[in-house]
């Protein structure tokens, strides 16, 4: 009688353990940050080219360091607004 | 009692099924509205909604479409409130003088309200900002705009607003 209860209790837990690792993935809402929230990142100095003169100035650091240039628009900070 | 292997897909059936109803879910068209009334609002008196026509914008300082909205919901205010529409704006902003700040440049006849702490807008759940929602006369949410499109938007509230209007107050 103890044997199957706890082989019971052992496929249960693994299952629910499953459960809360699939869980995390089937709503975004828990991982994202809500629209109310985006305060910061919409912050002026979230933005990685808010300087174009430093902007400018890796540009061409980088160009000169790998013989390559562009490639480097990656979104940005920003409320995601709209 | 019942073998394990067979209880198991039973087990995760259940599991699975409650997981949508553990992730609270944003307001839709249909829904009852919250009251503004006892929803903590701050900086200013929050109008009298009972049978009326409510549009509710959610908005925050560091919003560029809400800045945008502004100026329109302020035409949509004087060609409205005299028939009876009532707009109230509830900014979501962490900061009280960043809230502050904006309503003081943007200056807007209807009362523009701060959510301190969220807790309206976390009820609410927004999908997007600025986020509004037009309220019957019977305090559910009968139409939902996600953003601020500019024209469009504004024609389309138009049209939504005169409908709502049109439609005959709660007899009791």
């Amino acid at each position: 009688m103890k044997a199957p209860l706890v082989r019971f209790a052992a496929i249960l837990l693994l299952g629910l353990a499953g459960l809360a690792a699939v869980s995390g993935c089937t709503n975004a809402r828990l991982v994202r940050v809500q629209p109310w929230e985006r305060g910061t990142l919409a912050d002026y100095t979230m933005d990685p080219g808010r300087d174009p003169l430093a902007t400018a100035n890796s540009e061409h650091v980088y160009f000169s360091r790998e013989s390559a240039t562009g490639g480097r628009g990656v979104g940005g900070s920003g409320c995601g607004c709209n | 009692m019942s073998s394990p292997r067979k209880s198991l897909p039973f087990v995760l059936a259940l599991g699975l099924g409650l997981l949508p109803a553990a992730v609270r879910a944003e307001l839709k068209v249909g829904d009852p509205f919250p009251s503004l009334a006892t929803a903590g609002l701050t900086g200013g008196t929050v109008p009298a909604t009972a049978d009326k026509v409510v549009l509710v914008d959610f908005f925050a300082s560091w919003c560029a479409p809400c800045k945008e909205s502004f100026p329109d919901y302020a035409k949509l205010y004087a060609d409205y409130a005299p028939r009876g529409l009532v707009i109230v704006a509830v900014s979501v902003d962490e900061k009280a003088a960043a809230y502050a700040a904006f309503v003081k440049k943007l200056h807007p006849p209807f009362p523009a309200l701060h959510d301190q702490g969220q807790q309206l807008v976390r009820q609410v759940r927004v999908p997007t900002m600025p986020t509004s929602y037009l309220v019957g006369r019977d305090g559910r949410v009968r139409y939902l705009h996600q953003g601020y499109h500019g024209q469009e938007t504004d024609r389309e509230l138009r049209k939504e607003i005169d409908a709502l209007l049109a439609e005959k107050a709660n007899p009791s």
